[in-house]
């Protein structure tokens, strides 16, 4: 609710529909008792019955329409809630930081972006209208059972509340024993995919016939340890579906009773007869739907979990010193990550001067990419400074200091688009003959060629181009956004030599006018610069 | 493929539950009918003994029937789970797509456990509204013919008709909104590969716009298939409440036509409105059909594919020990595939040479060990295994005598020890050590926590990717196998640890028959030989040093791998 205000119209609205509901039950329940009696004891016609019999029917569509807005309603809910997460989400992953998002994350957030939102139609569209009607469907039918028949309303009253206890008592008792085996579960249930996927392997081995029985052991061992634990979650249902019917029972028994004695109606003992039953619908329709929902709570609360990750927090500053005359200074930088105990940079300094090509070399892991993070202000320091000029790092505003550089990361961004839309990522409001520039001082001399030229169509992550074709797109970025400082992360991984040489022409080209630090692992991009900072062996060598 | 006695009486205790909700109402109407009459009350013990009975048995039958239905199901799942590992046994590696992609196997594995669900979610929700229904027909029926004939109808609407339109609508808003789907998580890897370098250069928000507007097309697509659904849903309360205004409005003349006994109207007109509880499921298990209806098909087709390995039907037994394997022209290609993987490949491997094959990818090098080890029977001349042609010996023979270390060598999710001891489920600590110290893998295991029975996680998810391999190299030199097929052990690793591991693997095949199978040329100067293959064939053969010095395929791959450094 906290994160989707489009939710809390719908749960208004839900409220409403559910009062409508309540009341269209308590008037289907009257109508039908008072017929009903009226034609056995009071002996009337269906003449007699014209004006309830009318009434009758519009309350069955009015509950028909109910039913129809309410799914409506749901549907149109979730899918908004899930519009604004989603956006949230992927908004807040920006602010987070490449550090953060690094490896695996990505691929999870994604999942959880899609299908784990996804999952949260279950819990808007039927658990949460079922909770609704759970909170007033009870009342209503109690305020008009106990007025008529006293006992037959204590029986609810005292049976109604004893559901949600019991039910949480048995659940909570199941969730203690789950969690105990979940591993065990786990392991047991995943041990089928593993051997199939070993399969290859086993059968190297001369072991691939004999795990025949091995799938069918562990499949077994699952099976009893699955119904362990179910025969201990399917008691709550019990408890529930005990609890309603026998109350039911014990309802109609009793004004059966008290109808022989005559100090009941048959129209008020048909009333309670017809209504006992509607009191815990509701209730046991959220038992039904309560599992749906719960994997959409789990979506939601990892949602809620990454949103509440506080970003790197910049500082203030707006005025950025100008680059093109102010040296940049590490000074004993150190950068731990807080889950990994060898920090990623110890006690690191350098200096970068203005207008020069330097290049950062270092065996990997030795935290190049950090630094050109850190550089970039994407990741803090944990110890050390990074000044500009006078000016600390960290007492910039963020968004101030990304103005005054461009950042291309090992593997820079691409999006389903044409190749002019992510040169533009750089800057969404560049012109056509801005971007058609940018791509020839990057060398990205084979755009013209392509099909539609700049204005072909990539798929995701840039398909349709090849690596090296996807580098010097993104090198146009640079040339396009023209900032004093650019920051590259081994702009030419995984490129032929020949590709290379074209990528270093361009590097060179780059570096006319404006600082660049390049993350170096190739003898050809080292040899490009005009100095060579070593990460890793606090070296520094004159080029 | 499911116990099916347990089953029958998972439906049993299933009906009885659901039925015993419905002659809870009939019971209690009739008993309250009855007693406004101001019978003496022994008249209704009967009745007032049945409504507690009711009362109780719905819950205990209810609960007896989940707790059968899943032990019955769970008790499918492990027999099916065994028929299809026999079958994807035969298959694996070569006969199905899937064993090249993990998300397709793990797919797969998903679709044998789903078929459970046919019987616990489709089919026994609809054989209990199927008795139930007849049932409360029949006693509807029974009381007043006409009412009867009302009820069935609106049951069949709301519990067939209402269910089927769903699934069919579900199905057509899948194939609508399926494809927006996948745009939507495309342009979501993009956005979240790219999010930082998208923030420094300040074109997030206008990214996120983009995403945001295929989530409109998206949310847009959705909205007209829940009015739809609503529709739906209105259409089974209708049905529901005309079951029971219908069963009123025949039952009033009829009582005053003497044709039903007004003790009885009660139990015409509150039965249906009880009955209908049953249908509440079907859409559920309407839509979890089009479902398990995938699955179905998926395992159908495992289980039908055809074997891409053809074993004799009386195998030849094959010469032990340290045996000269021979290819003569062998050619071969994969299942579906047009064209040869393998074009008249002449090789001989007597026992200790070493030959390393090289070659582009695609070139066939992997088809070249998938035939030594049979996962893939020659289209054109033969595999001598000690004179024997390989062809006429069991699969399993052959690959007691030929082993493979491949490039994704599966781990399993268990310890370095079991790991390990696949090889060899006899060997001494002291010689899993040994294989790990040949493998250089030892002090790193030595420094873990729990040593050798310290857990690697799922497909060795704790190990780097260079432990991974070093830890199949241990599983293979620890087989002992005669021959040993290296294919592409240090893929996937950078290039420092790829060498690192080059030299301890030559090392550690020193005397050992080996082919080894690699992209990178680096290290090969030890090796007696090495054959260039493209495109399935030999282009050139001969020991590292020579090819080195002569211009040709091999200097050529050499060039390019020593610029891309």
């Amino acid at each position: 609710m906290r994160y989707a205000h489009s939710a809390r119209r719908y749960v208004v609205l839900s409220v409403l529909l559910g009062v409508l509901t309540a009341g269209l039950v308590l008037a289907q329940a009257v109508l039908l008792a008072r017929s009903i009696s009226d034609v056995y004891l009071g002996g009337a016609t269906l003449e007699d019955l014209r004006a309830p019999m009318v009434l009758l029917g519009l309350v069955v569509l009015g509950r028909a329409a109910v039913a129809w807005a309410q799914e409506s309603a749901a549907h149109h809910a979730s899918a908004q809630v899930r519009s604004q997460l989603r956006r949230q989400l992927f908004a807040h992953a920006g602010r987070l930081g490449p550090v953060w998002l690094s490896g695996e994350r990505s691929g999870e957030l994604t999942t959880l972006a899609t299908r784990g939102i996804d999952a949260l139609e279950g819990y808007f569209s039927r658990y949460l209208p079922q909770l609704v009607l759970a909170c007033l469907v009870p009342w209503a039918v109690l305020a008009v059972v106990v007025p008529a028949d006293l006992l037959a309303g204590l029986t609810i009253v005292l049976t109604l509340p004893l559901i949600p206890v019991f039910m949480v008592l048995v659940g909570l008792q199941a969730r203690r024993r789950m969690d105990r085996q979940w591993r065990a579960l786990e392991r047991l249930s995943g041990h089928f995919l593993d051997v199939v996927a070993g399969l290859p392997t086993l059968k190297v081995f001369g072991r691939a016939k004999a795990q025949a029985a091995a799938v069918g052991d562990t499949t077994e061992r699952y099976r009893v340890a699955t119904m362990g634990t179910l025969r201990l979650a399917f008691l709550s249902a019990l408890v529930l579906e005990l609890l309603a019917t026998l109350s039911v029972a014990l309802v109609a028994v009793g004004v059966g009773l008290r109808l022989v004695e005559g100090g009941l109606s048959l129209q008020t003992a048909l009333l309670v007869l017809i209504l006992a039953p509607e009191a815990y619908q509701p209730l046991r329709q959220v038992g039904v739907h309560y599992h749906a929902s719960a994997e959409g709570l789990a979506a939601a609360e990892r949602v809620f979990a990454v949103l509440e990750t506080p970003p790197p927090v910049g500082g203030t500053r707006t005025d950025v010193p100008d680059l093109r005359g102010t040296r940049l200074s590490v000074r004993d930088l150190t950068v731990r990550h807080d889950d990994a105990t060898a920090p990623m940079l110890a006690g690191f300094s350098m200096d970068v001067r203005p207008g020069e090509l330097l290049a950062v070399t270092g065996a990997s892991g030795a935290g190049k990419s950090t630094l050109l993070a850190v550089l970039a202000g994407l990741v803090a320091p944990s110890s050390g400074r990074v000044t500009v000029g006078d000016v600390d790092l960290t007492d910039l505003d963020r968004e101030a200091w990304w103005r005054h550089l461009t950042w291309l990361p090992q593997r820079p961004a691409f999006v389903a688009g044409t190749v002019a839309d992510n040169v533009r990522l750089a800057d969404p409001q560049a012109s056509d003959a801005a971007v058609a520039r940018a791509l020839a001082e990057a060398g990205a001399d084979f755009v013209p060629a392509l099909a539609a030229g700049q204005d072909t169509v990539l798929g995701a992550g840039g398909a349709g181009l090849s690596a090296g074709q996807r580098q010097r797109v993104a090198l146009a970025r640079a040339f396009l956004r023209d900032t004093p400082l650019v920051l590259l992360d081994e702009p030419t991984a995984g490129l032929d030599a020949a590709t290379e040489a074209h990528v270093v022409a361009a590097l060179h080209r780059l570096a006319v006018g404006r600082t660049v630090v390049v993350v170096a692992h190739r003898p050809a991009l080292v040899a490009a610069a005009d100095r060579v900072v070593g990460v890793g062996h606090r070296v520094e060598e004159a080029a | 493929m499911i116990p099916r006695d347990r089953l029958a009486l998972a439906a049993l205790l299933g009906i009885g539950a659901a039925g015993s909700a419905v002659a809870l109402m009939a019971t209690s109407a009739w008993l309250i009918s009855r007693a406004a009459q101001h019978p003496p009350v022994l008249y209704l013990m009967v009745a007032i003994v049945s409504v507690r009975f009711f009362g109780i048995a719905r819950g205990v039958l209810r609960y007896g029937e989940r707790l059968l239905a899943h032990d019955a199901a769970l008790r499918g799942m492990r027999d099916l789970r065994v028929l299809v590992y026999r079958r994807l046994e035969r298959l694996a590696p070569a006969g199905l797509p899937a064993f090249r992609s993990g998300d397709l196997l793990a797919r797969l594995v998903g679709d044998v456990d789903a078929v459970q669900d046919l019987w616990l979610r489709v089919v026994l929700p609809y054989v209990t509204f199927a008795a139930v229904g007849a049932g409360a027909v029949v006693l509807v029926t029974w009381l007043l013919p006409a009412a009867g004939a009302v009820v069935l109808l609106a049951l069949a609407v709301a519990g067939l008709l209402v269910p089927w339109l769903g699934a069919r609508l579900a199905r057509r808003r899948e194939e609508r909104v399926a494809p927006l789907r996948g745009e939507l998580a495309a342009a979501g890897v993009d956005l979240l590969r790219g999010a930082p370098e998208l923030a420094v250069h300040g074109s997030l928000p206008a990214r996120l716009d983009d995403i945001a507007a295929i989530d409109e097309r998206l949310t847009a697509s959705a909205a007209a298939s829940a009015r739809a659904a609503g529709a739906g849903a209105a259409l089974a309360t209708v049905a529901g409440g005309a079951a029971v205004w219908g069963a009123l409005a025949l039952g009033s003349p009829a009582v005053r036509a003497g044709d039903l006994d007004g003790v009885a109207l009660a139990v015409v007109v509150l039965t249906p409105l009880a009955v209908f509880e049953v249908v509440l499921g079907l859409p559920a298990a309407a839509q979890q059909l089009a479902r398990v209806r995938g699955s179905l098909a998926r395992v159908g087709e495992v289980l039908a594919a055809r074997e891409p390995v053809r074993e004799p039907a009386a195998p030849v037994a094959l010469p032990a020990g340290r045996v000269t394997v021979e290819l003569r022209e062998v050619s071969a290609q994969w299942p579906g595939s047009g064209r040869l993987a393998l074009d008249g490949v002449d090789l001989v491997l007597p026992p200790g040479r070493r030959v390393a094959v090289v070659g582009a990818s695609g070139a066939g090098k992997s088809t070249l060990a998938a035939v030594l080890l049979r996962f893939l029977d020659v289209s054109a001349g033969r595999v001598l295994m000690g004179g024997v042609d390989a062809a006429s010996a069991d699969g399993d023979d052959v690959r007691r005598l030929v082993g493979l270390c491949a490039q994704d060598a599966h781990v399993f999710d268990s310890t370095v020890r079991e790991n390990l001891r696949l090889a060899r489920p006899d060997a001494t600590d002291d010689e899993l050590r040994g294989a790990l110290r040949s493998a250089g893998l030892l002090a790193t295991v030595d420094a873990m926590p729990d040593g050798l029975d310290t857990f690697v996680g799922e497909h060795g998810s704790r190990l780097s990717g260079g432990e991974r391999q070093r830890l199949a190299l241990a599983r293979a030199l620890l087989a002992d196998f005669p021959v040993l097929v290296l294919d592409e052990p240090t893929e996937h690793l950078d290039v420092s640890t790829a060498d690192a591991l080059t030299r301890d693997l030559v090392s550690a095949t020193r005397g050992r028959t080996t082919l080894l199978i690699t992209h990178r040329l680096a290290g090969l100067d030890d090796l007696d030989e090495v054959l260039v293959l493209d495109q399935g064939r030999v282009v050139q053969r001969g020991r590292a040093a020579d090819l080195t010095t002569q211009p040709g395929p091999y200097r050529r791959l050499l060039d390019a791998e020593l610029a891309a450094v």
